[in-house]
């Protein structure tokens, strides 16, 4: 379905016929120091062939390294079919179209989608991707807010493991409506549910539970949900999907399960591309469906008794319940969850798992050889699946900064995020890191370390 | 025009409003309101105990094509909602003064009934809005 840009003169005649000088006097009743003049670091606009050549630019600064890169997004192999369907011309629009009359074939696809990210999470509706894993985060936590009527507590418990890019971007989006982010205590790389008595204090609408956490780290997720479920509290888990493939589903933990999934869905198929687009997903139990923000599509039968896809629940969101809507979310992340549909469904439920069991497979390999220098050990004692926080004998920066110097992105430094850990690197292996590459790594961090030494 | 019986005060908002013998307050929409919103699939009704005041926005009506509050009339506690409405949202639209009634609360203060419309007063309203 193309986009088709209005015209100059199709502007100036709605202009006219509403007796509107100009498109910026639409924006009047936003006050001018609400307005931004100009970004800051973004040049003047380029021409065509400018900004292929700026972009090659960058993506040869990028090179090829060898990346052991995680931190919530991941290099894994995306199959060559995911983004020839996936760009074809059905498929490949900045804009995603809804009608049910012109878009039964985007619909399926969506409406797939959102099977397989229920089936992976095992909770019951799935909506149809969010912009991001953080944005979804934070939305997790005004939809369980919204969702816990029974609770005035606005407060959400968030792990110290729980990615800090997630907290900070939701602390963002939350603090508007004051919704208040109360960070758990860490022991051994994960909650320490020791503790939890004591970091209760004036009680709490919902705890997220990420796992594997931001640390890599498997988070005791049965004992923090019933003991969440049994203060009157929601439980929103923040899980990757790859991980999903192996791990018990949000929707099975402890005794009720989770009541709200959602996270980073770049590991199904979307490349890392220096950051971006990639994509959230949330799914939640059916009912506390009208608090979930976002489209969701659903399967009828028409007049004439044919199935067919069509949005629903659409009662509360923004363009028909302005201010009192859910959310401001109106829209999806259309193509990367497309790409994401055709990525699960060419590799299926079996071959998830086999790039899942190889993910941890390679990281335990990983590990182990590099534990194996003097000088390197584990930060931990839990239980991982594809990341593992190293303990460096000297500053992590400097190591990094050589490791790059060889065409090796050795991990993400932990320092300022984790200034407790000491000098602490998150370090993952996904299924593409066989046993050259983590030879290749080792290699390079022995010599660096015997020279320095 | 839609039904609007005598023993109900009214407000702007489309509310209708029933004293009971115990001193509490039954909460509903009137016939004209279900009317406008079409097929309700969907009634979010407070919670017990909720402590609410006047104009809070204390439940949710949920039709196909859009959803709307219902603010709460006046100060009160909420004493019991409408559970039937969880299964059968189109009591509603079926039964508005009746079957479809929302939820009940204990009124702060009795007397600040006064200031709803009666029946006939209702039926101005609506009939300066048809103008």
């Amino acid at each position: 379905m193309p986009f088709i840009p209005h015209t100059e003169t199709d502007i100036e005649d709605m202009l006219a016929r509403i007796g509107v000088g100009e498109i910026s006097d639409l924006f009047d009743e936003i006050p001018p120091e609400l307005r931004i003049a100009g970004l800051d670091g973004i040049g003047p606009a380029l021409s065509e062939a400018e900004i292929s050549r700026f972009m090659q630019q960058r993506a040869r600064a990028d090179g090829e390294p060898l990346c052991f890169l995680g931190a919530g997004a991941y290099d894994h192999y995306v199959p060559a079919a995911v983004w020839d369907i996936a760009t074809r011309g059905e498929f490949y629009s900045a804009y995603t179209p809804y009608q049910a009359e012109a878009s039964q074939g985007t619909l399926q696809v969506i409406y797939e989608f959102q099977t397989m990210l229920a089936s992976l999470t095992d909770l019951d509706v799935s909506n149809a991707s969010l912009y991001d894993g953080a944005t979804a985060f934070a939305e997790a936590c005004l939809m369980a807010v919204r969702a816990n009527r029974k609770n005035k507590s606005r407060r959400i418990l968030v792990p110290r493991a729980l990615s800090p890019v997630y907290r900070s971007v939701a602390r963002a989006i939350l603090g508007g409506q004051k919704i208040e982010l109360v960070e758990l205590a860490m022991l051994d790389g994960r909650t320490d549910t020791a503790a939890l008595a004591d970091d209760v204090g004036e009680g709490f609408a919902a705890i997220a539970i990420q796992n594997p956490s931001f640390l890599g780290t498997l988070e005791d997720v049965d004992t923090l949900t019933d003991w969440a479920h049994d203060k009157g509290a929601l439980v929103i888990g923040v899980a990757n999907p790859m991980a999903l493939a192996l791990l018990k589903p949000p929707g099975q933990w402890g005794q009720k399960g989770a009541d709200i999934a959602c996270g980073e869905g770049q590991p199904m198929g979307i490349p890392l591309s220096s950051g971006g687009p990639y994509f959230g997903y949330m799914v939640c139990r059916q009912d506390i469906v009208r608090q979930m923000p976002g489209r969701i599509v659903g399967r009828t039968i028409d007049l004439e008794g044919k199935p067919g896809f069509t949005l629903t629940l659409q009662a509360r969101e923004q363009h028909i319940r302005r201010s009192r809507a859910t959310s401001n979310i109106c829209t999806n992340q259309g193509l990367m969850a497309t790409a994401a549909t055709i990525y699960m469904s060419l590799l299926g439920a079996t071959g998830l798992r086999q790039v899942a069991r190889s993910c941890n497979a390679n990281t335990n390999a990983l590990v182990t050889r590099l534990t194996s220098l003097p000088g390197i050990s584990r930060a931990f004692t839990t239980p991982f699946f594809h990341e593992v926080v190293l303990l460096l004998d000297r500053p992590v920066a400097g190591v990094l900064s050589e490791l790059s110097a060889q065409g090796i992105i050795g991990g993400y430094d932990l320092t300022d995020d984790y200034p407790e850990l000491g000098n602490a690197l998150l370090v993952c292996a996904t299924e593409t890191r066989g046993a050259a590459d983590i030879e290749s790594y080792a290699n390079a961090l022995s010599d660096l370390f015997e020279v320095a030494a | 025009m839609s039904e609007v019986p005598d023993s109900f005060l009214y407000t702007k908002d489309h509310e209708w409003l029933r004293l009971n013998d115990d001193g509490s307050i039954t909460v509903g929409i009137s016939d004209h309101a279900q009317e406008a919103l079409g097929e309700l699939v969907f009634v979010e009704v407070p919670e017990v105990g909720d402590t609410l005041s006047a104009g809070d926005a204390c439940a949710v009506v949920e039709s196909v094509k859009a959803a709307s509050d219902i603010y709460c009339p006046l100060e009160g506690e909420v004493v019991e909602t409408n559970a039937a409405l969880a299964d059968a949202p189109e009591l509603v639209n079926s039964s508005p003064y009746e079957d479809g009634w929302v939820f009940r609360m204990n009124p702060e203060n009795a007397t600040a009934l006064d200031e709803f419309m009666d029946a006939d007063a209702y039926g101005r309203h609506l009939a300066e809005l048809e103008d």
